[in-house]
């Protein structure tokens, strides 16, 4: 990344179409009362929006205004977040990731028909119609290489299907976002592994799970003599016994509704639940956690 | 083998409709209100009972994190934050959640919060998730309109749910970073201690957690955490979105269970690695910030917590980058210190000044065009950023380089002799692509 | 109190310390760049770090890690820091040098070497030589405005500046802009900083990013002579060093007074030293012809003495200006008892204020350290942050605390904290006094209400019942407690030491304006005033520094000294006697002031009894005991405000004006400096601009 600045030409004001002005005041009503600069990165996105796909500087200092934040605050986080482009770019602005796991499938060679088709970065085309920008991991590794195309992915590209989309992009025809070798999301390519199991889809889930609860919640009446019921009436494939493995209960129809890891046998013969009590365990509450997710 | 049954997040592929609708019909949503009824504790307990831990990164056990919320005071509200900010490379599962069973995701948000007394979460998406926040904002709305989250829904507990976005900062992902950042400032990470728990969002109570770790939830109370305790490996316990990238025939993302071993996971569900096994070179087993394993430590290798700690890497955000012969590995770590140097937020001199340090010598190197002593010294400068740093983003700088020294020395070592015999080479590619 | 290890020696320390603080406690020396005492803690130099055991294996931010944060040992042994260890040595060293490879080391050419930080640390903790073989980092410099002169290379991101502005000073206009190693340090679009306070950035740099502009490669700081001295630009009296070479002041930096200014000074105080080089008098003149003409001291005391001798004393007076020393205006006061004169006065903007209701009724009586503990402030007239800018960073500290309601009757203006304008003038101090309007409750509710009277709500015909009015609103529940929150902010340096002495009309006598009008006296004699326009028809005396108004005016000018060019005692708007020392010599012939008057004083043949400074005072202490404890401040007697009340007649309705318009030209000396005379062409500009 290297220093970013503000575009030397810029507009001599900006406002809100009244759209905007609208839905910007829906944003910052998701925030407690006084919070409201907590909006300053969706304001900007959408002014970048409305000002065809850049941040202008009188942008900045209206959004400063409307959230009463100094300005300078504003234009940190203008120019600390790469999304924002602070200077014009093209109509069909590509994003084209570069970093290692795109590299690894070909990125460099996307990168190629880039500086052939568009030019070096940042140029945008004569026509406005495009410009390109090398950016970091875009999280879409297992569609490698792939670029990000104003809103949309593309995935899955070659050297060849990527400049035949810069020219369906250029020529303004219809195009199809996400993979372009026709795979659904991340599945692997050629045929799923996984999620094959069709009772997944069929509702047979639903409410399969119950019956672990009935049965804990008979035994517990059986020991203590409790009148205590689960709010939800009992499923009548769940009126199974104490005591018995929870397999010999399931009835034939309920195919997927086994509440233990499958292929596997531990624990046998007792409820999955057995584990616990069901109480209120004493928790350790140590005053403050020691890890933290990175 | 983990069975379908087990698996949780059963619209991975997008297969289904992600819609309300769909996500009923496969288990979401299902007597939630019976859940909450069994109370915050028990929902605690059986979270710890799962063994889940934090599919972030870091793998911190998730009930444990959710038990050290303080008791609510007057005046200062809990928050839930999700950290849908997916950006360490390699990594590409929570976009999937997102915009394929988002109501998982929904779900387990409602759950936690309520297992941690927070009326309000927000979801941190990344910004250039523009589609999948879409999918998610829609799903939210969906949810907002059976009345199944909002002040006064039909589950009995008064809950807002945000959908909230960043701009393009790796470092958001870092916890106080995502909190500044959602606040309106610079993604900078924060001092600790105050640990979130105690200081987080707008000065109160927070927890952050990851999409996954949020998102599987409902699934294990439903089914019981022993149910997930019993899959994987004691420690590394449950089911886990891998993320596979990099030279495999079918690059994609697979639920699979704990502890897998790296060859099952590459060749039942990718199609095995490019040009056969014995092509294999290297492999990043947790996302771009652990260090590189060499083929032979992979020969047999379970994919958890503690075995990927103990060869000096780490498990990561299980996001699998793979590599084969044809790699130019000292290329492909010197990308992944570019990618730490343009995401370093600046704030600390290790960071600001180390990162764009290593990155210089190692693309010299890259080349060739370096001095063998060099490689210690790089290796010194490492060990001067790890652990002297804010975050931990400093660490994952540093990591990469380490395991590149450690395992791949000769191959830095060649490279300076070539260039030395031949000091211009051809332009090369970074993979045989 | 915690009991905690560091290096082997077990210190009790407060829990509420943070590690760095509880290792300085033990005799530890901790590095730090980013750190300040007075700035929240940002963390981010990482120079600091010490070894903690018991931790995780990795050294500890010492600034940011509290000692209550650090476990005892297994069996309840105190927590135990490391400074010294080869973890610790290897962490400082290497952030050194993470520090240095991308710093141009320019030291040579650099104006903050031998005074820079991060040169003395690097001697201290870095090791010799480079293993950097990268091209360095340039940064391009920035315009932040005329006093403060950016080298953005040599930047260590330590934001200091940032937390400054935006934490002290209360203009959030510094910022760091982009990311990783690209960020920088700017005002928006490299506009100029609007603070008033913002000079003291220039202190806070640890290294040359930010050095002062207006002293851009004029001297090294060893060989400049070190004087410690009181700053005369406000009342406050900022304890402030003053660097000279030769006979020239260089540059003024602060000292720290806790009581007084902290660490900080105003921009005024610290730029205002080429005012000191220029429009100075330096011989005496004569006015002859219409012109002013270079005369002998003989000649011009000898005029002096004949035009004073021959005149009805009823027709002289003398006026004392804003700058004046408490040694000249006893000397004057001597003089005019001897001669009989009963016309003097030092309130120029015709102050209300009268020594004989008692030294409570014209102090900031609160103390400016008081401000800390107020719990609910009300302005009256009064813009601190032009009239006193350091005050009023310290009522923004009190404020940034919370739950602090700072009430404002008179001109808006931004304070740089959430005042409420509560009205423009009088009427809404009747209405508080009657308790009709809402913030009458917040002072009613306050231990501690702190009432501030600007010198402009003074300077009205019914000023004595605006103080009145403000007296009756401090006297809260806290005053049986030594609360008195009656505090009047009064803008000259003299004032309280002239008020103290008593500089106000005698028996039968004319105040200033007065003095001034046509026809009054036949010989006036004014001791370096300037604020005032005295009609034609006197003859008029000038005694002082620069050739401002009054010699403008001036018959005869008789050229004193500035004040780093005198030793003087000053007392501040709270009472406090400070003493100022000499730091160079009056220009030319220029004398000190007390001896001019002395010599015209045998001229006049009513010889004051002294020879001697040191005489001098030893008569101004007996006659004023109070004035001999330096650094004290003798307190009013609250029951004095009391007797505000009788005679003080009626508020009038007009609107309150402040004292202070243009901040940067003050004073005679302020006016003759060119960086001021440019910072208020900018904030004009500024004005103008937002007013459009």
């Amino acid at each position: 990344m290297s220093v970013r600045r503000l575009a030397e030409i810029q507009p001599e004001s900006f406002a809100f179409t009244q759209d905007n002005l609208q839905w910007a005041e829906g944003q910052i009503a998701k925030y407690p009362e006084g919070r409201q600069a907590s909006a300053v990165i969706p304001l900007l996105w959408k002014a970048q929006e409305q000002n065809g796909g850049w941040v202008p500087e009188p942008a900045i200092r209206a959004i400063a205004e409307m959230l009463a934040m100094p300005t300078i605050r504003v234009m940190e986080v203008a120019t600390f977040y790469t999304m924002f482009n602070l200077s014009p770019v093209g109509e069909h602005f590509v994003q084209l990731c570069g970093t290692t796991p795109c590299a690894l499938r070909g990125a460099n060679a996307l990168k190629d028909v880039c500086r052939k088709v568009i030019g070096e970065e940042r140029h945008v085309t004569g026509d406005g119609k495009l410009s390109w920008l090398e950016v970091e991991c875009l999280g879409a590794c297992s569609n490698a290489p792939m670029v990000q195309v104003n809103y949309d992915y593309f995935e899955d590209l070659t050297p060849e299907s990527f400049e035949a989309l810069l020219g369906d992009l250029r020529a303004g025809k219809a195009v199809k976002t996400g993979s372009q070798t026709g795979r659904s999301c991340s599945a692997p390519s050629g045929g799923d592994t996984s999620l094959l199991d069709e009772a997944l889809y069929d509702g047979s889930v639903v409410g399969a799970w119950r019956k672990r609860f009935d049965e804990q919640a008979a035994g517990d009446a059986t020991e203590s003599d409790s009148a205590a019921k689960p709010a939800q009436s009992a499923r009548p494939e769940a009126k199974a016994s104490k005591g018995k493995a929870d397999a010999d209960a399931k009835p034939a129809d309920a195919k997927p509704a086994d509440d233990r890891p499958s292929d596997r046998s531990r624990r046998e013969g007792q409820p999955a639940w057995a584990g616990g009590k069901g109480g209120v365990a004493d928790l350790p509450r140590p005053s403050k956690p020691s890890g933290e997710e990175a | 083998m983990l069975t379908d049954r087990d698996r949780i997040f059963t619209n991975l592929y997008g297969r289904q409709d992600a819609g309300l609708k769909g996500a009923l019909r496969r288990g979401a949503w299902d007597e939630t209100k019976f859940l909450l009824e069994k109370g915050k504790d028990w929902i605690i307990t059986e979270m710890k009972a799962s063994g889940l831990r934090g599919r972030g990164g870091a793998g911190f056990p998730t009930g444990l994190k959710w038990s050290f919320m303080p008791k609510p005071q007057e005046g200062r509200p809990h928050y839930l934050v999700v950290n849908a900010d997916e950006s360490e490379p390699g990594t590409c599962k929570d976009r999937e959640i997102m915009r394929n069973d988002p109501h998982l995701l929904i779900e387990g948000c409602l759950i936690a919060s309520f297992a941690m007394e927070a009326n309000a979460c927000y979801i941190y998406v990344r910004g250039e998730y523009v589609r999948e926040r879409e999918a998610l904002e829609r799903a939210v709305a969906e949810a907002y309109e059976e009345n199944l989250i909002g002040p006064d829904n039909k589950h009995g507990y008064p809950f807002d749910l945000y959908v909230h976005h960043g701009a393009g900062a790796y470092i958001c992902g870092e916890e106080t970073a995502l909190l500044e950042s959602l606040e309106g400032k610079k993604g900078m990470p924060r001092l600790k201690p105050p640990f979130p728990a105690n200081m987080g969002l707008y000065g109160c109570p927070t927890t952050v957690n990851n999409v996954e770790s949020i998102a599987v939830a409902g699934t294990i109370l439903r089914r019981g955490g022993s149910w997930f305790a019993g899959l994987g490996k004691p420690n590394n316990t449950g089911t886990k979105l891998f993320s596979i990238s990099g030279h495999v025939e079918k690059p994609c993302n697979v639920e699979e269970e704990m502890g897998i071993s790296f060859r099952e996971l590459v060749e039942r569900h990718c199609g095995g690695i490019r040009g056969g096994w014995d092509n294999l070179y290297a492999v990043i087993p947790g996302g771009s910030s652990v260090p590189v394993l060499p083929e032979h430590q992979c020969q047999d290798l379970s994919m958890d917590f503690d075995t990927l700690k103990n060869l000096k890497t780490g498990l990561g955000t299980a996001a699998v980058i793979v590599m084969d012969k044809s790699t130019d590995i000292v290329r492909a770590i010197a990308r992944i210190s570019y990618f730490y140097k343009h995401e370093s937020c600046g704030q600390c001199t290790p960071c600001r000044e180390g990162t764009g340090w290593m990155w210089r010598v190692l693309d010299r190197m890259a080349h060739g065009r370096a001095e063998k002593r060099e490689i210690d010294m790089l290796l010194e400068v490492t060990t001067q950023i790890e652990g002297h740093t804010i975050c931990a983003l400093g660490d994952a700088a540093a990591w990469p380089v380490q395991g590149l020294i450690r395992h791949f020395r000769h191959e830095i070592e060649k490279r300076i002799d070539d260039y030395a015999a031949n000091p211009t080479p051809p332009d090369y590619a970074i993979a045989a692509e | 109190m915690t009991k905690i290890i560091v290096d082997g020696a077990e210190v009790d320390v407060p829990a509420e310390y943070t590690i760095l603080q509880a290792c300085e406690a033990a005799g530890a020396e901790i590095p730090r760049f980013c750190f300040h005492e007075r700035l929240s803690i940002a963390g981010n130099c990482r120079m600091c770090l010490v070894e903690v055991k018991g931790g995780p294996p990795k050294p500890v931010a010492s600034c940011a890690m509290g000692v209550r944060d650090l476990r005892p040992g297994p069996n309840g042994e105190p927590p135990v820091v490391m400074t010294r260890s080869p973890m610790v040595r290897r962490a400082r060293e290497g952030v050194m040098e993470f520090l240095l490879i991308n710093h141009p080391l320019d030291c040579p050419i650099c104006d903050q070497g031998g005074e820079c930080d991060l040169q003395d640390q690097a001697m201290a903790y870095g090791v010799s030589g480079t293993r950097f073989f990268e091209n360095k980092r340039a940064v391009e410099d920035k315009y932040i405005g005329p006093l403060v002169k950016t080298t953005m290379t040599r930047c260590i991101h330590c934001t200091r500046c940032v937390r400054f502005v935006a934490e002290v000073a209360g203009a959030p206009e510094i910022g760091a802009i982009g990311r990783g190693e690209d960020m920088e340090i700017t005002t928006y679009l490299e506009s100029a900083m609007s603070s008033e306070l913002q000079g003291n950035v220039i202190d806070l740099c640890p290294v040359g990013a930010l050095t002062s502009k207006p002293y851009a490669f004029k001297a090294r700081p060893w060989e400049l002579s070190k004087t410690e001295s009181i700053d005369v630009m406000d009342a406050l009296g900022s304890a402030i060093r003053v660097d000279a070479r030769g006979r020239e002041v260089m540059r003024i930096l602060p000292r720290v007074n806790e009581d007084v200014n902290e660490e900080w000074i105003s921009d005024k105080t610290r730029f205002v030293w080429d005012g000191l080089r220029a429009q100075r008098l330096d011989r005496p003149y004569v006015r002859e012809n219409g012109r002013l003409r270079a005369a002998s001291w003989g000649e011009a005391l000898t005029l002096v003495a004949t035009r004073i001798k021959t005149a009805d004393k009823t027709r002289v007076g003398a006026i004392v200006g804003d700058l004046a020393a408490v040694e000249e205006m006893f000397a004057l006061k001597d003089l005019l008892a001897r001669l009989g004169v009963t016309n003097v006065d030092a309130r120029q903007d015709g102050s209300a204020l009268d020594p004989a209701l008692g030294r409570a009724s014209y102090l900031f009586n609160a103390t400016i350290a008081g401000i800390d503990e107020a719990d609910a402030i009300l302005l009256i007239g009064t813009n601190p942050r032009l009239e006193a800018p350091v005050l009023n960073a310290r009522i923004r500290k009190r404020w940034r605390r919370g739950s602090l309601r700072v009430g404002l009757v008179g001109e808006r203006a931004d304070l740089t904290y959430g005042a409420e304008h509560i009205g423009a003038g009088a009427d809404s101090l009747t209405e508080l006094v009657e308790g009709k309007h809402s913030f009458a409750k917040a002072l009613d509710g306050a231990a501690k209400p702190l009432i501030i009277v600007g010198a402009g709500a003074l300077a009205r015909s019914d000023g004595a019942a605006v103080l009145a009015a403000a007296a009756k609103l401090a006297a809260g529940p806290g005053v049986a407690d030594g609360w008195n929150g009656l505090s009047v902010l009064h803008s000259a340096a003299s004032r309280v030491g002239a008020l103290d002495l008593g500089l106000v009309p005698g028996q039968g006598g004319l105040t200033a304006r007065e003095m001034a009008e046509a026809g009054a006296l036949d010989v006036a004699l004014l001791l370096g005033a300037d604020e005032i326009d005295v009609a034609p028809g006197a003859f008029v005396v000038y005694v002082g520094a620069h050739g401002d108004r009054g010699a403008h005016r001036a018959d005869v000018v008789l050229p004193g000294a500035a004040y780093v060019e005198k030793t003087g005692l000053y007392v501040n708007t709270e009472g406090r006697v400070q003493l100022a020392n000499r730091a160079t010599f009056p220009p030319g012939e220029g004398r000190e002031d007390w001896a001019i008057l002395r010599a015209l004083s045998e001229q006049v043949g009513v010889t004051l009894p002294y020879d001697t400074l040191a005489q001098l005072r030893a008569a101004l202490f007996q006659a004023y005991p109070h004035m001999a404890a330096v650094g004290e401040i003798a307190a009013g007697d609250p029951a004095d405000l009391g007797r505000l009340g009788a005679g003080a007649g009626s508020l009038s309705s007009d609107a309150f004006r402040n004292a202070v318009t243009d901040f940067y030209l003050t004073n005679p000396i302020a006016r003759a400096s060119a960086i001021m005379a440019e910072m208020s062409a900018l904030r004009r500009g500024a004005l103008a601009e937002a007013a459009e």
